[in-house]
């Protein structure tokens, strides 16, 4: 059985390490905040300006100036801290963030990324997607194996405008991991969702990918 | 002493404004966002501006209102989600986005501010972004060229300031207020409170008054939310 959001987002955060500064992603990468083992100390960063996210505030805590890069309003931990954009993005184009967790349309077996836009349907822009691939130390993308209308989207080359070339480090989707050491190794398919198989991976699969 | 400070937004646009010109704003959504000083623009009728933003409100709310009002031309902005009259305008060809990626479009406001008129940056290498750009390498890395923001006037949102523009700014809504306020020729604050010299701490000024040279308190704010997240409280 193919494992659903919040199951693809605690596999995400198995990839979580004491320590780590951490940037996720709008939707299911989000999800990966309520995943922190217990006892790990991960500090997660938002974008727009904001390191040591807490947890949504109780309804008379909502303050209209703190809030997450979806906008959503959050609550501040006493280790948090704030700064403005070009400081924040410092952090992360400069290399200071260990893992950023990002939802993709599509991944290519060289690790291109796609997921700002559909030309001529969404246009809604990249905001931090483009920064965070160029500068964070690992990239994890979190996705649906295939797409609504049943295509793949762990392909041989992107047909969308990309994100970012040769970016990703894992991909996780609610079929299976894969996941490459470096750069310039192909993926290996190193784990499957319960009672998937090899098989039925490589059925909906076009990327060429290791096993 | 110099005046900074104006009566009302109208006021403090006075002898700024011309159609074509180029607008830095801060805010991200519409936390942090200079809205007297959006409705003053929409108000003052100046059209065929660029406005450099994050993002453009959502409908008929901050930069929306501008956008409902056809005065902006051209945006350049990160992220232009949320917001369907964008998408109607945009699709039909009736406004221009600069797509710039956000820790780009802040650094093009800092760099603007900073007297630098360009750096490279490893974003946006191998997409869109980067066609037609000038490709450097450095250290074996292929960075892009990317040209700072100068605008005609930047408008933004603080905090609480001192008489002579010392500004502080609160948890996120600093954002993109900060790189914006330097990038412009003037720029012009509004704040929730104007405090007398000598009662912010020197040490937590955000903003030093030298970047802001026109200054309203545009409260009382009432703040809009985007997203309204809660927790439910555990039973006791």
């Amino acid at each position: 059985m193919p494992w659903d959001r919040n199951q693809m987002a605690a596999r995400a955060a198995k990839e979580l390490r004491d320590g780590y500064y951490v940037n996720l992603g709008i939707g299911i990468p989000t999800l990966v905040a309520n995943c922190v083992p217990p006892g790990m100390t991960v500090t997660l960063q938002s974008e727009n300006g904001m390191l040591g996210i807490g947890p949504f505030p109780y309804d008379e805590e909502v303050d209209p100036d703190l809030i997450n890069a979806g906008k959503q309003t959050v609550s501040e931990l006493p280790q948090t801290s704030f700064f403005d954009s070009a400081t924040s993005f410092a952090m992360i184009r400069g290399g200071h963030i260990d893992l950023a967790v990002l939802g993709g349309m599509e991944v290519s077996e060289k690790g291109d990324l796609a997921n700002w836009m559909v030309p001529g349907k969404m246009i809604k822009g990249m905001g931090g997607a483009m920064d965070l691939v160029a500068g964070v130390k690992k990239i994890i993308v979190v996705m649906e194996h295939v797409s609504k209308g049943g295509g793949a989207k762990f392909i041989p080359e992107c047909t969308l405008p990309l994100t970012g070339r040769n970016v990703v480090d894992m991909i996780i989707t609610d079929f299976a991991v894969f996941q490459r050491p470096d750069h310039d190794s192909p993926f290996k398919l190193i784990e499957l969702a319960p009672d998937v198989t090899k098989e039925e991976v490589r059925e909906k699969t076009t990327a060429n990918y290791v096993e | 002493m110099a005046q900074k400070i104006y009566p009302d937004a109208k006021a403090a646009l006075d002898g700024l404004l011309f159609d074509g010109m180029t607008i830095a704003a801060g805010g991200f959504g519409l936390c942090g966002i200079p809205e007297r000083l959006i409705d003053a623009l929409v108000a003052s009728g100046v059209k065929d501006l660029t406005v450099a933003s994050n993002n453009c409100g959502i409908d008929n709310v901050a930069l929306g209102k501008l956008l409902r009002t056809r005065q902006i031309s051209k945006m350049i902005s990160s992220y232009v989600g949320e917001n369907k009259e964008f998408e109607r305008q945009f699709l039909a060809g009736e406004v221009e986005v600069e797509f710039t990626p956000q820790g780009t479009l802040a650094e093009r406001m800092r760099a603007g501010g900073a007297g630098i008129p360009g750096f490279y940056t490893k974003t946006g290498v191998g997409t869109q972004v980067a066609e037609g750009k000038e490709l450097k390498e450095f250290d074996g890395e292929t960075y892009v060229l990317e040209r700072a923001i100068r605008a005609d006037v930047s408008i933004i949102k603080g905090w609480k300031a001192d008489e002579t523009g010392n500004l502080m700014f609160r948890k996120t809504a600093r954002n993109f207020n900060q790189p914006a306020a330097t990038c412009g020729k003037v720029c012009i604050a509004e704040v929730e409170e104007i405090v007398p010299v000598g009662s912010l701490d020197p040490d937590c000024i955000h903003l030093p008054s030298i970047f802001v040279n026109r200054l309203i308190d545009g409260s009382p704010y009432e703040k809009q939310i985007e997203f309204r997240t809660v927790r439910e409280r555990e039973a006791a």
